[in-house]
Protein backbone atom coordinates (compact mmCIF):
# COMPACT_ATOMS: atom_id res chain seq x y z
CA UNK A 1 0.00 0.00 0.00
CA UNK A 2 0.93 3.63 0.14
CA UNK A 3 3.40 3.15 2.99
CA UNK A 4 5.74 1.40 0.58
CA UNK A 5 5.18 3.67 -2.42
CA UNK A 6 8.40 5.45 -1.56
CA UNK A 7 10.50 2.34 -2.32
CA UNK A 8 9.00 1.63 -5.76
CA UNK A 9 10.68 2.24 -9.09
CA UNK A 10 9.85 4.94 -11.61
CA UNK A 11 8.85 2.17 -14.02
CA UNK A 12 6.29 0.74 -11.59
CA UNK A 13 4.97 4.10 -10.42
CA UNK A 14 4.71 5.48 -13.97
CA UNK A 15 2.49 2.51 -14.88
CA UNK A 16 0.26 3.16 -11.86
CA UNK A 17 0.05 6.86 -12.67
CA UNK A 18 -0.78 6.07 -16.31
CA UNK A 19 -3.49 3.62 -15.21
CA UNK A 20 -4.85 6.28 -12.80
CA UNK A 21 -4.46 3.87 -9.88
CA UNK A 22 -2.34 6.51 -8.24
CA UNK A 23 -2.10 10.28 -8.40
CA UNK A 24 1.10 12.30 -8.31
CA UNK A 25 -0.33 14.11 -5.30
CA UNK A 26 -0.65 10.83 -3.38
CA UNK A 27 2.82 9.75 -4.40
CA UNK A 28 4.37 13.12 -3.57
CA UNK A 29 2.60 13.20 -0.21
CA UNK A 30 3.98 9.72 0.53
CA UNK A 31 7.52 10.81 -0.33
CA UNK A 32 7.16 13.98 1.77
CA UNK A 33 5.89 11.94 4.73
CA UNK A 34 8.75 9.50 4.34
CA UNK A 35 11.24 12.36 4.14
CA UNK A 36 9.93 13.85 7.37
CA UNK A 37 10.07 10.44 9.05
CA UNK A 38 13.69 9.67 8.13
CA UNK A 39 15.58 12.88 7.45
CA UNK A 40 16.24 13.66 11.10
CA UNK A 41 18.41 10.53 11.05
CA UNK A 42 20.00 10.66 7.59
CA UNK A 43 20.31 14.48 7.19
CA UNK A 44 20.19 14.18 3.41
CA UNK A 45 18.21 17.37 2.76
CA UNK A 46 19.58 20.89 2.96
CA UNK A 47 16.07 22.20 2.36
CA UNK A 48 12.79 21.32 0.71
CA UNK A 49 9.77 23.20 -0.58
CA UNK A 50 6.70 21.21 0.38
CA UNK A 51 4.13 23.62 -1.03
CA UNK A 52 6.06 23.89 -4.29
CA UNK A 53 6.28 20.12 -4.68
CA UNK A 54 2.58 19.64 -3.95
CA UNK A 55 1.71 22.32 -6.51
CA UNK A 56 3.86 20.57 -9.13
CA UNK A 57 2.17 17.27 -8.26
CA UNK A 58 -1.29 18.81 -8.61
CA UNK A 59 -0.28 20.31 -11.96
CA UNK A 60 0.92 16.88 -13.10
CA UNK A 61 -2.40 15.31 -12.14
CA UNK A 62 -4.26 18.04 -14.06
CA UNK A 63 -2.14 17.40 -17.15
CA UNK A 64 -2.83 13.70 -16.91
CA UNK A 65 -6.55 14.26 -16.46
CA UNK A 66 -6.50 16.41 -19.60
CA UNK A 67 -4.66 13.69 -21.54
CA UNK A 68 -1.49 15.78 -21.67
CA UNK A 69 0.88 13.72 -19.55
CA UNK A 70 4.49 14.26 -20.61
CA UNK A 71 5.83 10.73 -20.25
CA UNK A 72 7.02 8.32 -17.57
CA UNK A 73 8.61 10.96 -15.32
CA UNK A 74 5.47 13.09 -15.18
CA UNK A 75 4.49 13.38 -11.52
CA UNK A 76 7.52 11.47 -10.17
CA UNK A 77 9.33 13.17 -7.22
CA UNK A 78 13.01 13.64 -8.07
CA UNK A 79 15.57 15.18 -5.73
CA UNK A 80 18.45 17.40 -6.87
CA UNK A 81 21.90 17.73 -5.37
CA UNK A 82 22.32 21.19 -3.94
CA UNK A 83 24.76 22.19 -6.69
CA UNK A 84 22.08 22.19 -9.43
CA UNK A 85 20.17 25.44 -9.86
CA UNK A 86 16.39 25.62 -9.47
CA UNK A 87 14.92 29.10 -9.96
CA UNK A 88 13.64 30.57 -6.70
CA UNK A 89 15.16 27.80 -4.56
CA UNK A 90 18.26 27.92 -2.35
CA UNK A 91 21.52 26.87 -4.04
CA UNK A 92 24.15 26.42 -1.35
CA UNK A 93 26.64 23.79 -2.60
CA UNK A 94 26.59 22.89 1.14
CA UNK A 95 28.86 25.89 1.73
CA UNK A 96 28.60 28.79 4.16
CA UNK A 97 29.66 31.12 1.37
CA UNK A 98 26.36 30.41 -0.44
CA UNK A 99 24.25 29.82 2.68
CA UNK A 100 21.74 32.53 1.73
CA UNK A 101 21.95 32.27 -2.06
CA UNK A 102 18.71 31.85 -4.00
CA UNK A 103 19.07 30.75 -7.61
CA UNK A 104 17.77 33.28 -10.15
CA UNK A 105 17.46 30.68 -12.91
CA UNK A 106 17.04 26.98 -13.71
CA UNK A 107 19.85 24.66 -14.73
CA UNK A 108 19.20 23.02 -18.10
CA UNK A 109 18.65 19.63 -16.43
CA UNK A 110 16.17 21.28 -14.06
CA UNK A 111 14.26 22.84 -16.91
CA UNK A 112 14.18 19.57 -18.81
CA UNK A 113 12.93 17.61 -15.80
CA UNK A 114 10.29 20.19 -14.90
CA UNK A 115 9.05 21.47 -18.23
CA UNK A 116 9.69 18.64 -20.68
CA UNK A 117 9.35 15.59 -18.44
CA UNK A 118 6.91 16.97 -15.85
CA UNK A 119 8.83 15.64 -12.84
CA UNK A 120 8.09 16.94 -9.34
CA UNK A 121 11.30 18.49 -7.96
CA UNK A 122 11.70 17.40 -4.37
CA UNK A 123 14.42 18.78 -2.14
CA UNK A 124 17.87 20.31 -2.20
CA UNK A 125 20.19 17.45 -1.33
CA UNK A 126 23.18 17.70 0.96
CA UNK A 127 26.67 17.05 -0.42
CA UNK A 128 30.31 17.68 0.28
CA UNK A 129 31.02 21.41 0.09
CA UNK A 130 31.32 22.36 -3.60
CA UNK A 131 31.21 18.59 -4.34
CA UNK A 132 34.70 18.15 -2.89
CA UNK A 133 34.90 14.95 -0.90
CA UNK A 134 34.23 11.23 -0.77
CA UNK A 135 32.21 10.89 2.45
CA UNK A 136 29.85 13.88 2.64
CA UNK A 137 31.64 14.90 5.85
CA UNK A 138 32.80 18.12 4.14
CA UNK A 139 29.28 19.57 4.11
CA UNK A 140 29.42 22.89 5.95
CA UNK A 141 26.00 22.21 7.43
CA UNK A 142 25.90 18.58 8.63
CA UNK A 143 27.20 15.18 7.56
CA UNK A 144 24.83 12.69 5.89
CA UNK A 145 24.34 9.25 7.43
CA UNK A 146 24.19 6.04 5.38
CA UNK A 147 20.64 4.59 5.62
CA UNK A 148 22.10 1.06 5.83
CA UNK A 149 24.09 1.95 8.96
CA UNK A 150 23.64 5.37 10.48
CA UNK A 151 27.14 5.34 11.99
CA UNK A 152 28.63 5.16 8.48
CA UNK A 153 29.09 7.61 5.64
CA UNK A 154 26.93 7.45 2.49
CA UNK A 155 29.95 8.25 0.31
CA UNK A 156 30.43 11.50 -1.50
CA UNK A 157 30.28 13.97 -2.78
CA UNK A 158 26.64 13.31 -3.78
CA UNK A 159 25.95 11.64 -0.41
CA UNK A 160 22.59 13.31 0.15
CA UNK A 161 21.37 12.24 -3.31
CA UNK A 162 22.31 8.63 -2.52
CA UNK A 163 21.03 8.55 1.06
CA UNK A 164 17.71 10.22 0.21
CA UNK A 165 16.98 7.68 -2.53
CA UNK A 166 18.14 4.66 -0.51
CA UNK A 167 15.91 5.81 2.37
CA UNK A 168 12.85 6.30 0.17
CA UNK A 169 12.84 10.09 0.47
CA UNK A 170 12.76 10.45 -3.35
CA UNK A 171 12.02 8.16 -6.32
CA UNK A 172 15.17 9.18 -8.17
CA UNK A 173 17.80 11.86 -7.66
CA UNK A 174 20.44 13.75 -9.59
CA UNK A 175 24.04 14.11 -8.52
CA UNK A 176 27.23 15.39 -10.08
CA UNK A 177 30.38 13.36 -10.64
CA UNK A 178 33.85 14.90 -10.99
CA UNK A 179 35.95 11.97 -9.74
CA UNK A 180 33.35 9.40 -8.67
CA UNK A 181 30.83 11.52 -6.79
CA UNK A 182 27.82 9.68 -8.23
CA UNK A 183 29.24 6.17 -8.60
CA UNK A 184 30.93 5.85 -5.20
CA UNK A 185 27.92 6.91 -3.08
CA UNK A 186 25.69 4.74 -5.29
CA UNK A 187 27.94 1.78 -4.43
CA UNK A 188 27.98 2.59 -0.72
CA UNK A 189 24.18 3.00 -0.59
CA UNK A 190 23.13 0.07 -2.84
CA UNK A 191 21.91 2.09 -5.84
CA UNK A 192 22.46 2.46 -9.56
CA UNK A 193 24.53 5.61 -10.22
CA UNK A 194 25.46 6.77 -13.73
CA UNK A 195 28.18 9.23 -14.74
CA UNK A 196 27.44 9.99 -18.42
CA UNK A 197 30.04 10.65 -21.12
CA UNK A 198 31.51 14.14 -20.77
CA UNK A 199 29.38 16.46 -22.88
CA UNK A 200 26.22 14.32 -22.97
CA UNK A 201 24.42 16.24 -20.21
CA UNK A 202 24.51 20.04 -20.04
CA UNK A 203 26.45 21.60 -17.16
CA UNK A 204 24.57 24.90 -17.47
CA UNK A 205 23.36 25.77 -13.97
CA UNK A 206 25.68 23.30 -12.23
CA UNK A 207 27.94 24.94 -9.63
CA UNK A 208 31.33 24.43 -11.28
CA UNK A 209 34.01 22.41 -9.49
CA UNK A 210 36.34 21.11 -12.24
CA UNK A 211 34.78 22.04 -15.57
CA UNK A 212 36.62 19.51 -17.75
CA UNK A 213 35.57 16.62 -15.47
CA UNK A 214 32.12 17.52 -14.06
CA UNK A 215 29.01 15.71 -15.32
CA UNK A 216 25.48 15.54 -13.95
CA UNK A 217 23.87 12.10 -13.79
CA UNK A 218 21.11 10.05 -12.17
CA UNK A 219 20.83 7.90 -9.08
CA UNK A 220 18.10 5.31 -9.53
CA UNK A 221 16.83 2.04 -8.05
CA UNK A 222 17.22 0.14 -11.30
CA UNK A 223 19.07 0.43 -14.58
CA UNK A 224 15.77 1.00 -16.41
CA UNK A 225 15.01 3.94 -14.12
CA UNK A 226 18.46 5.39 -14.73
CA UNK A 227 17.81 5.12 -18.49
CA UNK A 228 14.51 6.99 -18.10
CA UNK A 229 16.14 9.86 -16.22
CA UNK A 230 19.11 9.97 -18.60
CA UNK A 231 16.79 10.26 -21.60
CA UNK A 232 15.12 13.24 -19.94
CA UNK A 233 18.30 15.18 -19.12
CA UNK A 234 20.70 14.29 -21.97
CA UNK A 235 21.20 16.21 -25.16
CA UNK A 236 22.77 19.24 -26.74
CA UNK A 237 22.43 22.58 -25.01
CA UNK A 238 23.58 25.82 -26.65
CA UNK A 239 24.10 27.28 -23.16
CA UNK A 240 26.98 24.85 -22.48
CA UNK A 241 29.75 25.21 -25.05
CA UNK A 242 31.16 21.79 -24.10
CA UNK A 243 27.81 20.12 -24.76
CA UNK A 244 28.01 17.51 -27.53
CA UNK A 245 25.81 18.10 -30.52
CA UNK A 246 24.47 14.68 -31.51
CA UNK A 247 21.07 13.01 -31.38
CA UNK A 248 20.23 11.33 -28.07
CA UNK A 249 19.17 7.70 -28.37
CA UNK A 250 15.93 6.53 -26.78
CA UNK A 251 17.81 4.77 -23.99
CA UNK A 252 14.93 2.78 -22.43
CA UNK A 253 13.92 1.42 -25.85
CA UNK A 254 17.52 0.76 -26.88
CA UNK A 255 18.24 -1.35 -23.79
CA UNK A 256 15.67 -3.92 -24.76
CA UNK A 257 17.19 -4.38 -28.22
CA UNK A 258 20.68 -5.25 -27.01
CA UNK A 259 20.72 -8.81 -25.69
CA UNK A 260 24.48 -9.34 -25.76
CA UNK A 261 26.66 -11.27 -25.26
CA UNK A 262 29.44 -8.73 -24.89
CA UNK A 263 33.19 -8.71 -24.59
CA UNK A 264 34.04 -7.50 -21.12
CA UNK A 265 37.51 -6.40 -20.07
CA UNK A 266 38.88 -6.81 -16.56
CA UNK A 267 41.62 -4.22 -15.96
CA UNK A 268 44.20 -6.04 -13.87
CA UNK A 269 45.37 -2.81 -12.21
CA UNK A 270 41.96 -2.44 -10.52
CA UNK A 271 42.22 -5.61 -8.46
CA UNK A 272 45.40 -5.00 -6.51
CA UNK A 273 46.49 -3.80 -3.11
CA UNK A 274 43.92 -1.96 -1.01
CA UNK A 275 40.86 -3.77 -2.36
CA UNK A 276 38.61 -5.05 0.44
CA UNK A 277 38.27 -8.84 0.14
CA UNK A 278 34.46 -8.91 0.34
CA UNK A 279 34.22 -6.25 -2.38
CA UNK A 280 36.73 -8.17 -4.50
CA UNK A 281 34.80 -11.43 -4.09
CA UNK A 282 31.47 -9.82 -5.03
CA UNK A 283 32.96 -8.31 -8.19
CA UNK A 284 34.60 -11.65 -9.08
CA UNK A 285 31.17 -13.30 -8.73
CA UNK A 286 29.75 -10.71 -11.14
CA UNK A 287 32.52 -11.53 -13.62
CA UNK A 288 31.56 -15.21 -13.32
CA UNK A 289 27.94 -14.30 -13.98
CA UNK A 290 28.81 -12.50 -17.21
CA UNK A 291 30.87 -15.51 -18.27
CA UNK A 292 27.83 -17.68 -17.63
CA UNK A 293 25.77 -15.35 -19.83
CA UNK A 294 28.15 -16.17 -22.67
CA UNK A 295 30.22 -13.01 -22.48
CA UNK A 296 33.86 -13.21 -23.39
CA UNK A 297 35.95 -12.08 -20.42
CA UNK A 298 39.37 -10.67 -21.18
CA UNK A 299 42.06 -9.40 -18.89
CA UNK A 300 43.19 -5.98 -20.08
CA UNK A 301 45.79 -3.52 -18.88
CA UNK A 302 45.47 0.21 -18.25
CA UNK A 303 49.15 0.80 -17.57
CA UNK A 304 48.87 4.42 -16.41
CA UNK A 305 46.29 3.66 -13.73
CA UNK A 306 48.78 4.35 -10.93
CA UNK A 307 49.06 7.95 -12.16
CA UNK A 308 45.32 8.70 -12.24
CA UNK A 309 45.09 9.98 -8.67
CA UNK A 310 47.92 12.48 -8.98
CA UNK A 311 46.80 13.63 -12.41
CA UNK A 312 43.29 14.12 -11.10
CA UNK A 313 44.29 16.10 -8.02
CA UNK A 314 46.38 18.48 -10.12
CA UNK A 315 43.77 19.07 -12.82
CA UNK A 316 40.73 19.11 -10.53
CA UNK A 317 42.26 21.49 -7.98
CA UNK A 318 43.66 23.76 -10.71
CA UNK A 319 40.23 24.08 -12.30
CA UNK A 320 38.59 24.49 -8.89
CA UNK A 321 40.93 27.29 -7.85
CA UNK A 322 40.00 29.12 -11.03
CA UNK A 323 36.26 28.40 -10.83
CA UNK A 324 35.99 29.35 -7.16
CA UNK A 325 37.72 32.70 -7.75
CA UNK A 326 34.24 34.05 -8.51
CA UNK A 327 33.35 33.82 -4.82
CA UNK A 328 34.76 37.18 -3.79
CA UNK A 329 32.09 38.58 -1.46
CA UNK A 330 31.18 41.34 -3.91
CA UNK A 331 28.26 40.39 -6.14
CA UNK A 332 26.75 37.45 -4.26
CA UNK A 333 27.56 35.11 -1.42
CA UNK A 334 28.99 35.78 2.02
CA UNK A 335 30.74 39.13 2.61
CA UNK A 336 32.97 39.50 5.67
CA UNK A 337 31.93 42.18 8.11
CA UNK A 338 35.51 42.42 9.38
CA UNK A 339 36.97 43.57 6.06
CA UNK A 340 38.38 47.07 5.59
CA UNK A 341 39.09 47.35 1.85
CA UNK A 342 38.36 45.50 -1.38
CA UNK A 343 41.27 43.04 -1.22
CA UNK A 344 40.43 42.42 2.42
CA UNK A 345 36.81 41.63 1.45
CA UNK A 346 38.04 38.94 -0.94
CA UNK A 347 40.48 37.34 1.46
CA UNK A 348 38.30 37.43 4.58
CA UNK A 349 35.00 36.58 2.90
CA UNK A 350 36.63 33.54 1.33
CA UNK A 351 38.35 32.59 4.59
CA UNK A 352 35.06 32.80 6.51
CA UNK A 353 32.95 31.25 3.75
CA UNK A 354 34.95 28.20 2.65
CA UNK A 355 35.56 25.06 4.72
CA UNK A 356 38.90 23.31 5.21
CA UNK A 357 38.78 20.92 2.25
CA UNK A 358 37.80 23.68 -0.18
CA UNK A 359 40.62 25.87 1.12
CA UNK A 360 43.12 23.02 0.80
CA UNK A 361 42.11 22.42 -2.80
CA UNK A 362 42.18 26.11 -3.70
CA UNK A 363 45.70 26.34 -2.25
CA UNK A 364 46.88 23.24 -4.13
CA UNK A 365 45.23 24.39 -7.36
CA UNK A 366 46.66 27.88 -7.09
CA UNK A 367 50.10 26.42 -6.44
CA UNK A 368 50.13 24.05 -9.43
CA UNK A 369 49.04 26.90 -11.70
CA UNK A 370 51.48 29.45 -10.27
CA UNK A 371 54.37 30.89 -12.22
CA UNK A 372 57.32 28.49 -12.28
CA UNK A 373 55.24 25.41 -11.46
CA UNK A 374 52.69 25.39 -14.29
CA UNK A 375 54.76 23.23 -16.65
CA UNK A 376 55.96 20.84 -13.99
CA UNK A 377 52.51 20.17 -12.57
CA UNK A 378 49.57 21.30 -14.65
CA UNK A 379 50.94 20.84 -18.14
CA UNK A 380 52.55 17.52 -17.21
CA UNK A 381 49.29 16.32 -15.69
CA UNK A 382 47.43 17.22 -18.88
CA UNK A 383 49.92 15.13 -20.87
CA UNK A 384 49.58 12.18 -18.51
CA UNK A 385 45.83 12.63 -18.93
CA UNK A 386 46.33 11.98 -22.65
CA UNK A 387 48.12 8.70 -21.83
CA UNK A 388 45.40 7.66 -19.37
CA UNK A 389 42.74 8.33 -21.98
CA UNK A 390 44.70 6.39 -24.62
CA UNK A 391 44.88 3.41 -22.24
CA UNK A 392 41.09 3.24 -22.13
CA UNK A 393 40.61 3.80 -25.87
CA UNK A 394 43.17 1.08 -26.63
CA UNK A 395 41.36 -1.36 -24.32
CA UNK A 396 38.07 -0.53 -26.05
CA UNK A 397 39.44 -1.81 -29.36
CA UNK A 398 39.02 -5.30 -27.91
CA UNK A 399 36.13 -5.05 -25.46
CA UNK A 400 32.68 -3.43 -25.17
CA UNK A 401 33.02 -2.47 -21.52
CA UNK A 402 35.29 -2.74 -18.51
CA UNK A 403 34.22 -4.23 -15.19
CA UNK A 404 35.83 -3.09 -11.93
CA UNK A 405 34.95 -2.46 -8.29
CA UNK A 406 33.42 1.00 -7.79
CA UNK A 407 35.00 1.67 -4.41
CA UNK A 408 37.86 -0.27 -2.81
CA UNK A 409 35.89 -0.46 0.45
CA UNK A 410 32.26 -0.53 1.57
CA UNK A 411 30.81 2.34 3.65
CA UNK A 412 33.22 3.38 6.42
CA UNK A 413 32.48 5.00 9.75
CA UNK A 414 31.87 8.73 10.09
CA UNK A 415 35.13 10.31 11.26
CA UNK A 416 37.18 7.22 10.38
CA UNK A 417 39.30 8.84 7.66
CA UNK A 418 40.76 12.14 8.82
CA UNK A 419 43.79 12.32 6.53
CA UNK A 420 43.06 14.00 3.17
CA UNK A 421 45.36 11.69 1.22
CA UNK A 422 43.68 8.57 2.65
CA UNK A 423 40.33 10.02 1.58
CA UNK A 424 41.62 10.82 -1.92
CA UNK A 425 42.78 7.20 -2.34
CA UNK A 426 39.13 6.06 -2.09
CA UNK A 427 38.52 7.50 -5.57
CA UNK A 428 41.16 5.31 -7.16
CA UNK A 429 38.76 3.24 -9.34
CA UNK A 430 36.49 6.08 -10.43
CA UNK A 431 38.71 9.05 -11.36
CA UNK A 432 40.22 7.54 -14.52
CA UNK A 433 36.75 7.54 -16.07
CA UNK A 434 36.41 11.30 -15.53
CA UNK A 435 39.91 12.01 -16.87
CA UNK A 436 39.07 10.02 -20.00
CA UNK A 437 35.57 11.53 -20.28
CA UNK A 438 33.91 8.09 -20.39
CA UNK A 439 30.54 6.88 -19.12
CA UNK A 440 30.58 4.76 -15.96
CA UNK A 441 27.80 3.17 -13.97
CA UNK A 442 27.82 1.63 -10.50
CA UNK A 443 25.45 -1.29 -10.05
CA UNK A 444 24.65 -3.15 -6.78
CA UNK A 445 26.45 -6.51 -6.75
CA UNK A 446 26.15 -7.81 -3.21
CA UNK A 447 26.35 -7.11 0.49
CA UNK A 448 29.09 -7.57 3.04
CA UNK A 449 28.55 -9.99 5.91
CA UNK A 450 27.81 -6.92 8.00
CA UNK A 451 24.98 -5.96 5.65
CA UNK A 452 26.63 -3.09 3.76
CA UNK A 453 25.97 -2.70 0.02
CA UNK A 454 28.71 -3.43 -2.54
CA UNK A 455 28.82 -1.90 -6.00
CA UNK A 456 30.58 -2.81 -9.23
CA UNK A 457 31.52 -0.33 -11.91
CA UNK A 458 30.97 -0.84 -15.62
CA UNK A 459 32.87 1.56 -17.85
CA UNK A 460 31.64 2.10 -21.40
CA UNK A 461 32.83 3.53 -24.67
CA UNK A 462 32.20 7.24 -25.28
CA UNK A 463 28.51 8.01 -25.91
CA UNK A 464 27.64 4.30 -25.73
CA UNK A 465 25.40 4.65 -22.67
CA UNK A 466 22.77 2.40 -24.27
CA UNK A 467 25.26 -0.45 -24.53
CA UNK A 468 26.64 0.22 -21.07
CA UNK A 469 23.20 0.19 -19.46
CA UNK A 470 22.19 -2.93 -21.41
CA UNK A 471 25.21 -4.74 -19.99
CA UNK A 472 24.35 -3.52 -16.48
CA UNK A 473 20.74 -4.56 -16.90
CA UNK A 474 21.68 -8.10 -17.97
CA UNK A 475 23.32 -8.54 -14.57
CA UNK A 476 20.61 -6.76 -12.60
CA UNK A 477 17.82 -8.90 -14.07
CA UNK A 478 19.40 -12.07 -12.68
CA UNK A 479 19.96 -10.68 -9.19
CA UNK A 480 17.89 -9.38 -6.31
CA UNK A 481 20.33 -6.98 -4.63
CA UNK A 482 18.48 -3.92 -5.87
CA UNK A 483 15.23 -5.10 -4.29
CA UNK A 484 16.59 -4.82 -0.74
CA UNK A 485 15.93 -1.66 1.25
CA UNK A 486 17.41 -0.45 4.53
CA UNK A 487 15.38 -0.72 7.73
CA UNK A 488 14.88 2.79 8.97
CA UNK B 1 59.70 18.68 -10.46
CA UNK B 2 62.86 16.75 -9.70
CA UNK B 3 63.31 19.08 -6.75
CA UNK B 4 61.49 18.32 -3.50
CA UNK B 5 58.35 20.43 -3.68
CA UNK B 6 58.24 23.57 -1.59
CA UNK B 7 54.91 25.19 -1.10
CA UNK B 8 55.27 28.76 0.18
CA UNK B 9 51.89 28.87 1.88
CA UNK B 10 51.98 32.62 2.60
CA UNK B 11 52.62 33.42 -1.04
CA UNK B 12 50.06 30.95 -2.42
CA UNK B 13 47.38 32.02 0.07
CA UNK B 14 47.92 35.61 -1.00
CA UNK B 15 47.61 34.62 -4.68
CA UNK B 16 44.40 32.76 -3.85
CA UNK B 17 43.03 35.68 -1.79
CA UNK B 18 42.51 33.48 1.24
CA UNK B 19 43.15 34.93 4.71
CA UNK B 20 44.33 31.73 6.38
CA UNK B 21 45.00 31.55 10.12
CA UNK B 22 48.48 30.52 11.32
CA UNK B 23 46.97 27.18 12.41
CA UNK B 24 45.48 26.59 8.94
CA UNK B 25 48.78 27.49 7.30
CA UNK B 26 50.69 25.00 9.42
CA UNK B 27 48.10 22.25 8.93
CA UNK B 28 47.65 22.73 5.17
CA UNK B 29 51.42 22.96 4.59
CA UNK B 30 51.86 19.61 6.28
CA UNK B 31 48.90 17.91 4.56
CA UNK B 32 49.66 19.33 1.13
CA UNK B 33 53.30 18.35 1.59
CA UNK B 34 52.10 14.73 1.74
CA UNK B 35 49.95 15.21 -1.35
CA UNK B 36 52.78 16.88 -3.29
CA UNK B 37 55.11 14.10 -2.26
CA UNK B 38 52.62 11.60 -3.73
CA UNK B 39 52.30 13.69 -6.88
CA UNK B 40 56.10 13.55 -7.35
CA UNK B 41 55.70 10.15 -9.02
CA UNK B 42 54.26 11.86 -12.11
CA UNK B 43 57.81 12.98 -12.92
CA UNK B 44 58.57 9.32 -13.74
CA UNK B 45 56.18 9.28 -16.69
CA UNK B 46 57.74 9.79 -20.12
CA UNK B 47 55.59 12.49 -21.69
CA UNK B 48 57.94 13.47 -24.50
CA UNK B 49 55.97 14.08 -27.68
CA UNK B 50 52.62 13.74 -25.88
CA UNK B 51 50.02 16.44 -26.48
CA UNK B 52 48.16 17.73 -23.41
CA UNK B 53 44.46 16.94 -22.99
CA UNK B 54 42.35 19.83 -21.69
CA UNK B 55 39.02 18.21 -22.53
CA UNK B 56 38.27 14.57 -23.30
CA UNK B 57 36.01 15.58 -26.21
CA UNK B 58 37.03 19.06 -27.28
CA UNK B 59 34.40 20.99 -29.17
CA UNK B 60 35.77 23.86 -31.23
CA UNK B 61 34.26 27.01 -32.68
CA UNK B 62 31.01 27.05 -30.79
CA UNK B 63 29.08 30.05 -32.01
CA UNK B 64 25.87 31.60 -30.85
CA UNK B 65 23.70 33.97 -32.83
CA UNK B 66 24.37 37.54 -31.72
CA UNK B 67 20.80 38.29 -30.78
CA UNK B 68 19.37 39.70 -27.57
CA UNK B 69 17.34 37.35 -25.42
CA UNK B 70 15.55 37.88 -22.13
CA UNK B 71 17.85 38.17 -19.12
CA UNK B 72 17.43 38.74 -15.40
CA UNK B 73 15.54 41.75 -14.10
CA UNK B 74 17.49 44.21 -11.95
CA UNK B 75 15.76 42.86 -8.84
CA UNK B 76 16.62 39.29 -9.73
CA UNK B 77 20.21 40.15 -10.57
CA UNK B 78 20.73 42.03 -7.29
CA UNK B 79 18.78 39.69 -5.05
CA UNK B 80 21.91 37.87 -3.86
CA UNK B 81 24.16 40.93 -3.52
CA UNK B 82 25.52 41.25 0.03
CA UNK B 83 25.14 45.04 0.05
CA UNK B 84 23.55 47.55 -2.29
CA UNK B 85 21.50 50.67 -2.83
CA UNK B 86 19.82 52.44 -5.75
CA UNK B 87 19.97 49.34 -7.98
CA UNK B 88 23.72 49.02 -7.47
CA UNK B 89 26.06 46.76 -5.52
CA UNK B 90 27.89 48.61 -2.72
CA UNK B 91 31.63 48.06 -2.37
CA UNK B 92 34.33 49.86 -0.39
CA UNK B 93 35.99 52.80 -2.07
CA UNK B 94 38.78 51.53 -4.34
CA UNK B 95 39.96 54.82 -5.91
CA UNK B 96 41.09 57.76 -3.81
Amino acid sequence: MSSELHFQTITTLAAKLAAKELSSLELTQAVIARTKAVDGRIQAFNSFDEAGALAQAAASDSRRAAGEARGPLDGIPIGLKDVIAVAGQPLTASSRILANFVSPYDATVTRRLKEQAGAVLWGRLNCDEFAMGSSNENSAFRPVANPWDLARVPGGSSGGSAAALAAGAAIATLGSDTGGSIRQPAALCGLVGLKPTYGLVSRYGLVAFASSLDQIGPFARTVDDAALVLRAIAGHDPLDSTSFNAPVPDYPAELATRPGPWKIGIPKEYFGEGLNSEVGAAVEAAVAHYRKLGCEIREVSLPHTQYCLDTYYIIATAEASSNLARFDGIRYGHRSKAATDAIDIYAKSRAEGFGAEVKRRIILGTYVLSSGYYDAYYLRAQKVRTLIRQDFLTAFKDVDALLTPTSPVPAFKLGEKSDPLAMYLLDIYTIGVNLAGLPGVSVPCGFTQGGLPIGMQLIGQPFQEANLLAIARAYERAHEWHRKHPNL
Amino acid sequence: MNQAPELNIDYVAQLARLALTPEEKAKFSHQLGDVLHHIEQLSKVDVSGIEPTAHAFPVYNVWAEDVARPGLSVDQALRNAPAGRDNMISVPKVVE
